[in-house]
């Protein structure tokens, strides 16, 4: 047999998402900014292109970094990805070796048992059929895993799974048709042929003997096809659409292409990468601890696809990053969002179903301008020219502990600085980024930056990690940028500054944007371990929590804001410590307010530590003695 | 009306009947914590962008609520968004998003306008 009329669904449906995954991916190729094209065609002829080559089988068919965090959802996810990869490879292979000719159509493979049911009797081919049997209920194992998932998340360990649309609704029932079609489909042609391996022999014989396997089989092929080409057809409709656009996706990363802050071809990429598989939802504390459900990435993107207006969406979110570093395709999720918020409000736009296979290119509005500045009230101050200049930030203005502690510490090590906002400064910008208003923030940027380069300094130090991430990465300066932390450690390895140490157990909460926002982690715990006992969290680093305060979030609530302190503080001090310590005077903040323990600064604590001067000569110095009070322990 | 001799001043005025709340009722159908304000100021003595000008939030929440929009046009661009009085606030109103609303009111306004 060479053909049937049932395999016409399939390679219709085949056909078609082949012929628009190049239509879509030249589109895309197309659509990226010129340098970005060069980067990806070096990518692709070069080194990146075996890294691509392994990531998309670790990743797109293995799922690593699901089944690293959470095995039963991997499980579910490899099994279903990694097991049809291997039934359609060795399917070919089989339909290659063991059909009639080899180089067969598509279908010959997928259909093998069909057009050749008297295969996989005896010796090797009997094998290769347990084989293929073994991999088929490898899926089906998934697959059952995914069905009690739909229902009751908790069973593969997630504690909320995405909801759907329609079509999402009627793709996935497409999905979950092939396999238990296929293998009622192939039960049946075994049945009334006697062949088959472990799975598929006992069923088609245990349902031969009340039913006409012969005349049953038919139609679950036509099943079998149909279900395959109406996944195919649906496919770019929907969520699945990740399958194709992932394998680009991974290429273009590998190549070096990243989000920026300009919504284009790659955020379109992207956006069409996300799989909802809900793992930004958990790990979302606006989820756990809230009780908000309907913000996270995954809704973002969604949303983002069909062309809703997300403003709601964009700017309900703290910007804490944990999802980013969750999200198993590496979706930059927070980039996406900030995007998303310099575009502020926008129409949800109606389109027809033909529109959604080739939708219109994500523009981005042009920025609101209005021409008058905001902030012409500002002064131009002279500033004083200093080595070292101490920048602490509003949030430290409003927890003056902190900016009197890094005084005494800087008097303490000798610095040549100055306090440039001791009066209290302008703003870094940082907040209006965060609200969307970018050109606002430039206005303030230019101030500050020319308060900088004023002054001469070759070190700037700042205690507000808000302040520290924007300084790196919106200012044009020719300052090293450190944040006190940084600074401290140091002046503790040059030896300036002279520590005891307190006989104190200490928790250490990673800020947000200290943290994950620009990757400082070990500076702090290693001057806190310098000065007090550190004590392990179940939150550590990139796992870190967010305090709730975040600037990040336009819309939350008070009542919200402080259930996430309260978890979160209730979290860090699980091991008892006598102290909680931060880096950041907006988290000290929040959790001070959220908890009975003490919560302190880093400076501070490094403070309260430093060692009262012994020698002689500082003795004499009436200088020193003024700037450093004896200390009576 | 008697003349007492004594007189209202003209900058006393409050119409409400004349005066213009649609800018209000915007803010507060999307920030509802917009009325939990007590007026106490506490938002304006930490403000950073007050450090520097005549800026008080706690004005600019009256003015809205009366319907008094002109001064609050002119003042609420001021707002640096740095969020020391959310901070501060004793009944926590979301003054960030409060002043982002109000913004984002007058230019829908403005738009409607042209």
């Amino acid at each position: 047999m060479q053909f049937d009329p049932f395999v016409i669904p399939f390679n219709i449906g085949l056909y078609f998402i082949l012929i628009y995954a190049v239509v879509r991916s030249v589109r895309w190729f197309t659509d990226l900014s010129r340098p970005d094209k060069l980067r990806l065609q070096r990518g692709f002829f070069g080194k990146a292109f075996g890294q691509s080559i392994k990531e998309i089988f670790m990743e797109s068919l293995i799922h690593r970094k699901i089944l690293k965090s959470n095995f039963r959802l991997g499980y579910m996810h490899m099994s279903l990805a990694f097991g049809w990869f291997l039934l359609i490879l060795f399917g070919t292979i089989e339909a290659d070796f063991f059909g009639e000719k080899h180089l067969n159509p598509p279908y010959k493979a997928i259909f093998f048992k069909f057009f050749n049911p008297d295969h996989g009797r005896y010796g090797f081919e009997a094998a290769y059929s347990f084989w293929m049997d073994l991999i088929l209920a490898f899926i089906l194992s998934g697959l059952l895993l995914a069905v009690i998932k739909r229902f009751s998340s908790g069973v593969v360990g997630m504690k909320k799974t995405t909801k759907l649309k329609p079509l999402d609704r009627i793709a996935l029932t497409s999905l979950w048709l092939i396999f238990p079609s296929r293998l009622l489909a192939e039960s049946f042609t075994s049945g009334a042929y006697g062949t088959g391996s472990f799975l598929t022999g006992p069923l088609g014989s245990a349902l031969a003997l009340f039913l006409p396997a012969q005349q049953m089989a038919y139609p679950f092929w036509w099943l079998y096809s149909l279900s395959l080409g109406t996944f195919f057809i649906l496919l770019p409709l929907t969520r699945y659409m990740h399958i194709p656009t992932e394998l680009f996706l991974i290429f273009a990363r590998n190549s070096g292409i990243s989000t920026g802050d300009q919504a284009g071809a790659f955020t379109e990429m992207q956006t069409y990468s996300c799989s909802s598989c809900g793992m930004c939802i958990d790990a979302c504390q606006l989820n756990f601890s809230a009780g908000i459900t309907s913000i996270q990435g995954a809704y973002l993107l969604k949303g983002i696809r069909n062309n809703e207006n997300v403003s709601e969406i964009a700017f309900n979110c703290l910007m804490c990053g944990r999802c980013d570093f969750k999200c198993p395709v590496g979706i930059e999720l927070t980039p996406i969002r900030m995007i998303r918020r310099r575009t502020g409000e926008t129409e949800p736009v109606k389109t027809t179903i033909w529109k959604k296979y080739l939708p219109d290119r994500h523009g981005l509005a042009p920025a609101k301008a209005n021409g008058k500045t905001s902030y012409s009230f500002l002064p131009r101050e002279k500033p004083v020219k200093a080595d070292v200049i101490y920048f602490a930030g509003c949030m430290t203005h409003l927890t003056p502990a902190i900016k009197n502690s890094m005084v005494k510490i800087l008097d303490a090590a000798g610095v040549n600085f100055n306090f440039i906002d001791s009066s209290g400064g302008v703003c870094c910008g940082r907040p209006l980024m965060l609200a969307g208003q970018d050109r606002e923030a430039r206005e303030l940027i230019n101030f500050n930056s020319q308060l900088i380069w004023k002054s001469g300094a070759h070190t700037l130090v700042t205690s507000c990690p808000i302040c520290y991430k924007v300084f790196r990465e919106s200012y044009y300066l020719d300052v090293e940028v450190l944040h006190h932390s940084q600074y401290i450690k140091m002046l503790i390895d040059d030896g300036s500054l002279k520590l005891n140490f307190l006989r104190k157990k200490v928790a250490y909460h990673t800020p947000c944007d200290l943290g994950r926002g620009s990757g400082v982690y070990d500076e702090p715990k290693d001057v806190l371990s310098h000065v007090a006992r550190l004590q392990k969290t179940n939150f550590e680093d990139e796992n870190s929590l967010c305090c709730g305060g975040s600037l990040g979030n336009m819309k939350i609530s008070f009542h919200d804001r402080n259930k996430i302190a309260r978890d979160a503080a209730a979290e860090l001090t699980r091991g008892n410590p006598d102290m909680l310590a931060t880096s950041c005077p907006l988290c000290k903040k929040t959790l001070a307010a959220a908890t009975g323990t003490h919560v302190a600064d880093l400076a501070e604590i490094v403070a309260e530590a430093i060692a009262p001067s012994v020698s002689k000569k500082n003795i004499n110095d009436p200088l020193i003695r003024i700037r450093e009070p004896q200390r009576v322990i | 009306m008697e003349k007492f001799g004594f007189t209202l001043l003209k900058e006393r005025h409050i119409n409400y009947d004349a005066n213009d709340r649609s800018i209000a009722e915007y803010i507060d159908s999307r920030e509802p914590s917009f009325r939990l304000c007590i007026e106490c100021g506490c938002c304006a003595a930490t403000c950073t962008t007050g450090n520097y000008t005549h800026f008080s939030l706690r004005e600019l929440q009256i003015f809205l609520k009366r319907g008094e929009n002109d001064l609050v046009r002119e003042n609420i661009k001021k707002c640096m968004l740095c969020g020391k009085c959310i901070l501060v606030c004793p009944r926590g109103v979301n003054t960030r998003n409060v002043v982002m609303l109000a913004r984002e009111a007058f230019q829908k306004n403005v738009k409607n306008a042209v």
